[in-house]
C-alpha cells in the first residue's frame, strides 16, 4: 500500500510538472502576438543579425519585477524579427548566485553585471567562463558610448561588457514652489549650496533629509554621498586612484571629503527634517526619506534620479512650481565649472559565444535596443548610449539626466562603491559609513578601519 | 508546597484502584512523574505564564498580520499598533502580491506543492527501510554505519551546493523538479533515519519476536508490525520536513534557480520587495499567503507533532 501511494505521488508530481511545462508554453505562445499587435516592428534594422529561429538566449539579471516586464517587453521587436527566444530570469540573489552557477558551468548566456568591479572579479575568477564582447558590440560600444563607460566594461584591455541602463546620482531633490516662494536660487557650487542651507536652517527650518537604511545594504546611500563629494573636494583624477586602491582608502583628502560630507549629514541643524537628530539618518530607510520635501519638513535630499519611483502617487516630478511637485537639480562642483557626475548602471556580459548569443548582446548595445526600452519602460529609465531619441524618455528628471549623461561638459564617474572589491564596496563601507552616523564614529576611524578592510592581492 | 501534593496522592491512587496489581510497582515510577508533572502544570500560576508566554509568541504574528492588511502609506508611516488611531484596512496588498506579477501567482504556489510532495515523500519512504534495517536486521557494521549516517547530519549543508550542481550539470538534470527533489532527499536523510531509527526500537522486541515466530518474515514485520505503531512519528517527521521544504529557499535558487517553470514560492517572496527593496510593504501580504499552507498541514498533524517528536527523540 504504501509504496503504492508513494508511486501515485510521484506520477501525481510529475503529471502536475508536465501541466506547469506545458502551460509554461502555451503562456509565452500567447504573449508574442499580443505584444506585436501592439505595435508593427520594423524589422529592417535586425536584418544584421540574421535568422535565429528556434534559438534561445537565456538571461540572468538582478532585475524583478515589476522592472523586469519592462526589460522583457523591450526584446520583443527582437524576438519577432530574428525568431529567437529570450528566456529572463531575474534575481534579488544575483550576485550570490552567479557565481555558484559559473563554479558548477550551468551559466546563463547573458547576464547584466550591475558592478564593475564585480565583472572584474568575475574575469579573474573564471576566465574561461566570461567571452570577450564580439566585433559588432565593439562596433557599437565605441561608436555610442563615452570612453569612460567603455572603460568600465573593459578588462585588462579587453571589453567584456557593454552598459546597458544607467543612472546619475549627482542629484539634490528639492521643491520647486518651496524655492520659488522663498526666492531660493538654485545653487552652482557647493559653497551656494552651503549658503543656501544656512540661509534654510536660519529661517528655523531644517534644510536636509536623508535615509541609509535598506535592509542588509543599509548603508550605500552614505556611501554615495562620500563619492560625491569625494569627486568634488578632490576631483576625479584622485577619486579614480581612492577606487583603484593606488592611494590608501584613508589617505587625507578623503578624510577631508568626509569631514566636508560631516559638515551636512553630522550637522545637527542641517539634518534630519522631519525625521529626527543625526542618528536618525540610520534607520531611515532610503527610499521614504524623501518624503519631506513634498510634506514641507525639510528642503533638500541627495539622491539618484531613479528615487523618482519612490515619491508617493500623488507628487509630480516636474520643474514647474506646484503643489505638491518636487524636482531636482545637479549636485553643484567646487566651481561652476567644475562639472563631476557620479552614477551608474548594468553591463551586458555573455558567458557563450553561441551566434544568436552575439547577436542579442549586439542588440543590447544598440540604438534600436535603448529606444525600444525607453518606450516600453514609461519613465524611471535612461541609458548612456548616445543613440538613444531623448525625445522617447517621458519624465523630466529621465530627460535631465539623459542630458548630463552625453553632455561633455560633465566628467562621468562610476559609482566606486561597485568598483571596489566587494569586502569593501559591498561590505565594509557600507557597514562603516552606517557606523560613522549611528554611533558617531570618527572621520579617520571610519577611512582606517575601511582600509584594513581592503583585501589583500 | 503541601497543595499540590494532594491532589497528586489521590491521582496515584486512582490507576491502583483500577486493579492492574502486577504492573502497578513497574510503573508507578513513570506514572508518579508524569501525575506530578500534570499537577504542576495545572496550577493556575502555569497556566497563567503559559498564556502570558503564548500572547507573547503570538505578538509578532499578529503584527504582520495587521500590517498585511494596511494600505501602503500608513505601513511606511506608522506602526501597527497605531491601527486603532489610524483605522482603514485594505486587500491591496493581497491584490498586488497575488496578481500584481507578470506571472500568475497560483504558477508558483503549484511549483511549490510539485517540489514539497516528493520531497517529502521519497526520504520518508527510504528512511523507514532503512531506519527498520538498522534497528531490527542484524549485520556487519551496522553500528559504525548507523553512527556514520547520523554524523552525516553535521555536515552543512551549504558545502555540498556547487559540487551537487556540478553533479547535476553532468547528469543533465539542473533546472528541473528532480534536482530538488534528489537534494532535499538527500539533506533529509540522516535526521530521517535517525529518529525512526529510534522510534523503530523502542517497540517492544517481543512484539517483533513474536511475529517471527508466527512466521513473519521481514517485509510483512514492517507493514504489519511497525508501520501502524509508526504514524506519529512519521507524521512528526513529515511535518518537519514539510516545513522545512516549503520554507526553503537557498536549495530552491541554487539548483532549480528562479525560472518560473520550477521556482517555487519563497522565490517570488524573496522578489516582492522589488528590484531596490523599495516595495517592502508588500511582504507582510506575501508572508501570510506563503503560511497557509504550512499551517493546514500543522494544525491537522500537530497531535502527531509532540508525541512523536518526545518518542524519537528521547530515548528511555
Amino acid at each position: 500500500m504504501r509504496s503504492m501511494t508513494r508511486r501515485s505521488y510521484a506520477a501525481l508530481a510529475t503529471g502536475a510538472a508536465f501541466a506547469l511545462i506545458l502551460a509554461g508554453c502555451s503562456d509565452s505562445g500567447n504573449k508574442s502576438p499580443d505584444a506585436s499587435s501592439t505595435g508593427k516592428v520594423d524589422c529592417a534594422a535586425y536584418k544584421q543579425y540574421g535568422d535565429l529561429k528556434g534559438k534561445t538566449v537565456s538571461v540572468y539579471t538582478s532585475i524583478v519585477d515589476p522592472e523586469s516586464k519592462q526589460q522583457t517587453d523591450s526584446y520583443i521587436p527582437f524576438e519577432t524579427c530574428t525568431g529567437a527566444k529570450i528566456a529572463y530570469e531575474g534575481s534579488r540573489e544575483f550576485e550570490s548566485q552567479l557565481p555558484v552557477r559559473l563554479s558548477a558551468k550551468t551559466a546563463p548566456d547573458i547576464a547584466y553585471i550591475p558592478q564593475p568591479g564585480f565583472l572584474k572579479s568575475l574575469v579573474a575568477d573564471f576566465p574561461d567562463a566570461v567571452k570577450p564582447a564580439p566585433q559588432a558590440v565593439i562596433d557599437n560600444a565605441t561608436k555610442y558610448y563615452s570612453e569612460a563607460w567603455v572603460n568600465y566594461g573593459t578588462v585588462d584591455g579587453k571589453l567584456y561588457a557593454t552598459p546597458l541602463g544607467a543612472n546619475v546620482k549627482s542629484f539634490v531633490w528639492y521643491s520647486p514652489k518651496e524655492f520659488a516662494d522663498n526666492g531660493y536660487t538654485i545653487p552652482t557650487t557647493w559653497d551656494e549650496l552651503m549658503t543656501l542651507s544656512q540661509t534654510i536652517a536660519d529661517s528655523g527650518r531644517i534644510p536636509w533629509c536623508a535615509g541609509i537604511e535598506s535592509g542588509t545594504a543599509t548603508g550605500w546611500p552614505a556611501t554615495d554621498w562620500l563619492e560625491d563629494v569625494v569627486l568634488r573636494t578632490a576631483g576625479p583624477d584622485v577619486y579614480d586612484e581612492w577606487v583603484n586602491h593606488t592611494i590608501p582608502f584613508n589617505d587625507p583628502k578623503i578624510v577631508e571629503a568626509l569631514a566636508t560630507v560631516g559638515d551636512v549629514l553630522k550637522n545637527p541643524a542641517y539634518v534630519n527634517g522631519g525625521l529626527g537628530d543625526v542618528q536618525s539618518i540610520a534607520t531611515a530607510p532610503w527610499n521614504e526619506a524623501g518624503n519631506g520635501i513634498p510634506a514641507g519638513t525639510c528642503s533638500l535630499m541627495r539622491a539618484a534620479n531613479f528615487y523618482q519611483a519612490n515619491w508617493a502617487t500623488d507628487v509630480t516630478v516636474a520643474e514647474k512650481p506646484q503643489d505638491n511637485g518636487v524636482y531636482a537639480f545637479y549636485l553643484p562642483g567646487k566651481t561652476a565649472d567644475d562639472k563631476p557626475l557620479l552614477g551608474g548602471g548594468e553591463f551586458v556580459t555573455a558567458f557563450s559565444d553561441r551566434p544568436e548569443v552575439q547577436a542579442f548582446q549586439a542588440y543590447l548595445s544598440s540604438p534600436e535596443w535603448a529606444n525600444e526600452k525607453a518606450k516600453v519602460t514609461g519613465q524611471g529609465w535612461i541609458s548612456a548610449n548616445s543613440g538613444l531619441d531623448a525625445s522617447l524618455l517621458q519624465s523630466p528628471i529621465d530627460i535631465m539626466s539623459y542630458k548630463l549623461l552625453t553632455d561633455p561638459a560633465y566628467t562621468f564617474r562610476f559609482d566606486g562603491s561597485d568598483q571596489m572589491p566587494a569586502a569593501v564596496g559591498a561590505g565594509s563601507f557600507w557597514t562603516e559609513m552606517t557606523d560613522w552616523i549611528a554611533t558617531d564614529k570618527s572621520d579617520e576611524a571610519v577611512l582606517t578601519a575601511i582600509e584594513k578592510s581592503w583585501p589583500a592581492s | 508546597m503541601s497543595v499540590p501534593s494532594t491532589p497528586v496522592d489521590n491521582l496515584v491512587d486512582v490507576p491502583a484502584e483500577e486493579g492492574m496489581s502486577i504492573q502497578n510497582k513497574k510503573l508507578s515510577r513513570i506514572e508518579k512523574r508524569a501525575i506530578a508533572a500534570r499537577g504542576k502544570l495545572s496550577s493556575p500560576w502555569a497556566s497563567g505564564i503559559a498564556i502570558i508566554i503564548a500572547v507573547l509568541w503570538t505578538i509578532p504574528t499578529l503584527g504582520l498580520l495587521v500590517t498585511s492588511f494596511r494600505p501602503q502609506s500608513q505601513i511606511q508611516s506608522s506602526g501597527w499598533w497605531t491601527l486603532l488611531s489610524n483605522p482603514g484596512l485594505t486587500l491591496d496588498n493581497y491584490d498586488e502580491v497575488l496578481f500584481g506579477s507578470s506571472t500568475k501567482f497560483a504558477t508558483y504556489f503549484v511549483n511549490s506543492l510539485v517540489i514539497t510532495l516528493p520531497a517529502v515523500v521519497i526520504p520518508i519512504s527510504l528512511a523507514l527501510l532503512a531506519a527498520y534495517a538498522f534497528a531490527w536486521i542484524e549485520f556487519k557494521g551496522r553500528n559504525v554505519l548507523f553512527v556514520a549516517v547520523f554524523a552525516l547530519q553535521v555536515i552543512p549543508i551549504q558545502v555540498t551546493l556547487i559540487p551537487l550542481l556540478s553533479q547535476y550539470v553532468k547528469w543533465g538534470i539542473s533546472g528541473s523538479f528532480w534536482t530538488l527533489w534528489l537534494s532535499h532527499s538527500i539533506f533529509a536523510l540522516p535526521l530521517a533515519v535517525f529518529l525512526l531509527h529510534n522510534f523503530m526500537k523502542e517497540i517492544p522486541a517481543s512484539l517483533v519476536e513474536a511475529a517471527r515466530v508466527d512466521g513473519a518474515g521481514h517485509v510483512k514485520i514492517f507493514f504489519r508490525v511497525l508501520l501502524p505503531l509508526l504514524t506519529p512519528a512519521i507524521a512528526s517527521f513529515a511535518i518537519f520536513q514539510f516545513l522545512w521544504v516549503w520554507n526553503d529557499l537557498l536549495v530552491a535558487l541554487t539548483f532549480a534557480g528562479g525560472t518560473t517553470n520550477v521556482a517555487p514560492l519563497t522565490v517570488r517572496i524573496a522578489e516582492l520587495s522589488g528590484t531596490r527593496g523599495s516595495s517592502w510593504y508588500l511582504l507582510s501580504a506575501g508572508a501570510f499567503i506563503s503560511i497557509v499552507v504550512p499551517l493546514i498541514v500543522f494544525l491537522s498533524l500537530q497531535r502527531y507533532f509532540v508525541r512523536g517528536l518526545l518518542a524519537g527523540s528521547v530515548k528511555g
